[in-house]
């Protein structure tokens, strides 16, 4: 049956245009075709890649800037509670240099006055004496003169004289 | 549903009209089937395009032959219209070489001459070359000019068929070589894609039964033969010789080796043999159930108008098919020709 022998004219020529098609393609077409789909797969699972470390990296940055947040909320509370001491402690300092300074005024007053309370003593005493010798002398003159006197004089003088002290 | 129905009507009447033009045009000759099957799907020296009333409309083909007593001649196949005889030349009626171009020697002697007719299938081959170099080529200029995107719409589509075959048949049956067998498996499938859906096409630039012709796939076949035993490794030819079986079966009668090296000419006969059947019968089935229509056409208008109505509903079915078997086959003799070079290219 002419169905199952090959034809040698259309042997030839398919011979002859396929093997042409399949030289051409196999050099222009498919490789072309293939290379360009296989380049943007590439492409495509680089740029996946890059963008899934961008995000990586996003995410870390987050965790760094939230660590670095909570590192500053930590130094800053530090620092104010050192703030806080600081201000007590200064308070304290001052209320104690007060103290002191109130304690030395008051020891200084105190000593002040006991000088002048001492000074104060000296002049009397020495005013007393003064009196005394001037007393003694008077006395010593009136009684030259009469005893009656006298000891009015001296009453009176020691009158005087305890009415100046005070 | 008014409309509905109005459509239907519609549809209804035009195959009515269509069933009347076929009765009166049918009734006129008794058909044989065989003759009008056969002849669509050989080859022929004329592309036969329809008959308007007695008038047959085909395109005359280029003849080229080479005469036993006086060298090359070329003409139009027209000149051997209806039998006639041209420079001793004719188309024979009957006989071994029924519907080939045969030499009457000055002897009286009929033979056949050297033919490299440009026939029905040469002009369709050269098409589908032609159609298939530049969609590829098309395909691959678009990738040059839009380097890193994805094409959409028809260049789309043929990247996703490349990409399947490429990916699930080529990589995966062949092996690690699979680059430098890859343009030829691609070809392969896109050559008998593109010839198997315009075989289906009933009209003009369609209708060259091309993978249903024994020629074609013989060299396809050779093809995948030669691709296959050519490159093939050291293990694989060992396999073939010394197979690994029970030592009887190899020693003294050499049972398994025959058994092989038989199978490395079985597995591209069968290649041959599959592609060219399968078209060859979808083509067959189809033009027997289109004549089914010109049969009954004698047997009264009833049995004639029921048998057009089952012919057009089976003639859609087996259309549908053959767009099935079209992809199939190209897929399968692509998978095949993958695997048994993948076979061939085995390391121990």
């Amino acid at each position: 049956m002419s169905l199952l022998t090959p034809d040698s004219g259309l042997l030839f020529w398919m011979i002859l245009s396929f093997g042409i098609v399949l030289i051409i393609l196999s050099k222009y077409g498919f490789p072309v075709i293939v290379k360009a789909i296989e380049d943007r797969k590439a492409f495509i699972e680089e740029s996946l890649n890059t963008a899934r470390q961008a995000n990586e990296q996003l995410a870390n940055i987050k965790e760094e800037g939230e660590r670095i947040i909570s590192e500053a909320k930590e130094k800053q509370n530090a620092i104010l509670k050192e703030a806080l001491k600081e201000k007590e402690h200064i308070i304290e300092e001052a209320h104690q240099k007060a103290a002191a300074e109130t304690h030395r005024q008051m020891e200084e007053a105190t000593r002040q006055i006991r000088e002048e309370k001492e000074k104060a003593i000296r002049e009397v005493r020495k005013e007393i004496t003064d009196l005394s010798i001037a007393i003694a002398e008077k006395v010593m003159k009136e009684k030259i003169n009469r005893d009656n006197s006298q000891e009015e004089i001296i009453n009176k003088l020691l009158d005087e004289m305890s009415f100046n002290k005070s | 549903m008014n409309r509905i129905n109005y459509k239907h009507f519609k549809w209804l009447l035009s195959i009515c009209l269509l069933l009347v033009s076929f009765q009166l045009r049918a009734a006129e000759e008794e058909l044989n089937v065989q003759e009008v099957v056969f002849s669509h799907i050989q080859d022929a020296y004329t592309w036969h395009i329809t008959e308007w009333g007695d008038h047959e409309i085909s395109i005359p083909l280029p003849v080229i032959v080479k005469s036993q007593e006086n060298g090359w001649h070329v003409f139009l196949s027209s000149r051997l219209h209806e039998g006639e005889n041209y420079q001793g030349f004719s188309i024979a009626q009957e006989g071994d070489y029924a519907g080939k171009i045969v030499e009457t020697l000055s002897s009286g002697e009929v033979v056949r001459p050297l033919d490299f007719s440009m026939t029905k299938n040469v002009c369709g081959l050269l098409l589908s070359c032609t159609l298939l170099s530049i969609l590829i080529l098309k395909t691959a200029q678009w990738y040059k000019k839009h380097p890193g995107k994805a094409p959409g719409g028809f260049f789309g589509l043929i990247e996703m068929v490349i990409t399947y075959i490429y990916e699930d048949v080529i990589k995966k049956n062949v092996g690690e070589s699979y680059r430098f067998f890859s343009p030829y498996l691609l070809t392969v499938f896109f050559f008998i894609l593109i010839n198997n859906l315009l075989g289906i096409i009933p009209i003009f630039p369609g209708g060259a039964n091309l993978t249903g012709n024994i020629t074609i796939t013989m060299v396809l076949a050779v093809c995948t033969f030669i691709a296959v035993n050519v490159f093939g490794t050291k293990a694989y030819w060992k396999d073939i010789f010394w197979p690994n079986t029970p030592i009887y079966l190899k020693c003294p009668l050499p049972i398994m080796p025959f058994v092989e090296f038989f199978g490395v000419f079985t597995k591209p006969f069968a290649l041959m043999i599959r592609l060219f059947a399968n078209i060859m019968a979808g083509h067959t089935i189809i033009l027997a159930l289109t004549c089914l229509i010109f049969i009954t056409a004698s047997m009264g208008v009833i049995i004639n108008y029921s048998m057009t109505v089952v012919s057009v509903v089976f003639c859609i079915f087996m259309n549908c098919l053959e767009l099935f078997v079209a992809c199939l086959q190209a897929y399968i003799f692509t998978l095949l020709s993958a695997s048994y070079i993948g076979m061939a290219r085995i390391k121990d």
